[in-house]
């Protein structure tokens, strides 16, 4: 059932727009490929913003530095209410999606489904984005540095969804 | 910001490198770094190309301009210097709507093409207007109804209704939304750009 719905959504947007454009005699071919070529020149602008986000997350990774920020942050996010199994996923999360998403299949094999730990993981993984990741391609395809309150602001939403989600699941299923 | 955020997560890397012994590791990450970012370019260029396509026949149908109006309460509380019936306006309603139905890979390029629109209304500043901050948290916060690539992972492990996490995912996205807005909110009084 989930995946029948989830793989409907896409197809149906395609299919449904291009259809509507044909009812209102929409050149859609022309259209389309005039359109594809605007989205080539975004793309190519986010790239200088991205390489310097990824190079700076990779290295955070491989150093070990990320590690010394799980441990530091490890009792800040116990006392929050965050189950000490997700700490480091609630760190990776706004900073790389795949690294989060990688760390979400490993709780999912570590912990098997529907407990405490599992649920509070999903739940932390629907409400949150790779923050970092969207401010790096959201502003770098316009070229803006002077971000001024982005990071905190966007932060500040991660982190409510971290302590929401434990609190949540503890409540609602616990 | 950006300067000293990023040079010091570079720096930071280099020390903890240098004190755990991973100087090999942290050099391969080096080389790996570029060949990723131009991998996820690539991915990511892709499917923003194929929705620019999708949308520009959307726009020119004025299926962009129906969207907005469906959005235009949300648009006039949120962003009430954005025009209700602009193209920016329809581009941000689209970017909200993919985000909804959990189409993160389209939900991506109608963001960037509202922030293009979002700069050249705003006057091209050089510096990130609050319309735009309000706009990206918005799209951090990851409000969606049906958290479907979650779901997919849930059921390939085994839960028994991979959907019943959707009351607190819900609720804890409406938070997340709620207190970043709020705090963009307090901050935009606080960081005024400067030299205006």
């Amino acid at each position: 059932m989930v995946a029948i719905v989830g793989a409907l959504v896409m197809p149906v947007m395609l299919c449904g727009i291009l259809l509507y454009g044909l009812f209102k005699r929409v050149n859609v071919f022309d259209v389309f490929l005039e359109g594809v070529m605007d989205g080539g020149k975004t793309a190519v602008s986010i790239l200088p913003a991205l390489m310097a986000l990824v190079l700076s997350v990779t290295l955070l990774k491989e150093s070990g530095a990320l590690n010394v920020m799980v441990k530091v942050l490890d009792p800040v996010s116990t006392r929050l209410g965050i189950p000490p199994e997700i700490s480091p996923l609630t760190l990776l999360c706004p900073i790389s999606g795949s690294g989060a998403l990688s760390m979400y299949r490993e709780i999912l094999n570590t912990y098997g489904v529907d407990n405490i730990v599992e649920r509070t993981a999903s739940v932390i993984m629907c409400s949150t984005e790779t923050t970092f990741y969207a401010v790096a391609i959201y502003f770098g395809g316009i070229n803006i540095k002077e971000i001024r309150y982005t990071l905190p602001a966007a932060l500040t939403a991660d982190f409510t969804s971290f302590v929401v989600s434990s609190f949540l699941v503890r409540l609602i299923y616990g | 910001m950006m300067n000293y955020i990023w040079a010091g997560m570079l720096v930071f890397s280099f020390i903890s490198a240098a004190f755990f012994g991973n100087m090999q590791e942290m050099s391969d990450g080096i080389v790996k770094a570029a060949e990723d970012s131009i991998e996820i370019v690539l991915e990511l260029g892709g499917i923003l190309m194929l929705w620019s396509g999708v949308m520009a026949v959307a726009k020119e149908a004025g299926l962009m301009d129906k969207i907005a109006r469906l959005l235009s309460p949300v648009i006039r509380i949120v962003f009430p210097k954005v025009e209700p019936k602009s193209e920016t306006a329809s581009l941000i309603s689209m970017n909200i709507t993919a985000n909804l139905l959990g189409l993160g890979s389209a939900a991506t390029p109608l963001g960037i093409k509202a922030m293009e629109k979002l700069y050249e209304e705003g006057g091209r500043k050089r510096y990130a207007t609050d319309e735009m901050i309000r706009f990206v948290v918005i799209n951090t916060a990851a409000l969606k109804v049906i958290p479907t690539t979650i779901a997919m992972f849930r059921q390939e492990a085994g839960a028994k209704v991979p959907m019943d996490i959707l009351p607190a995912s819900l609720f804890a996205s409406g938070a997340s939304l709620l207190s970043g807005l709020l705090m963009a909110a307090v901050l935009s009084k606080i960081f005024r750009p400067k030299g205006e």
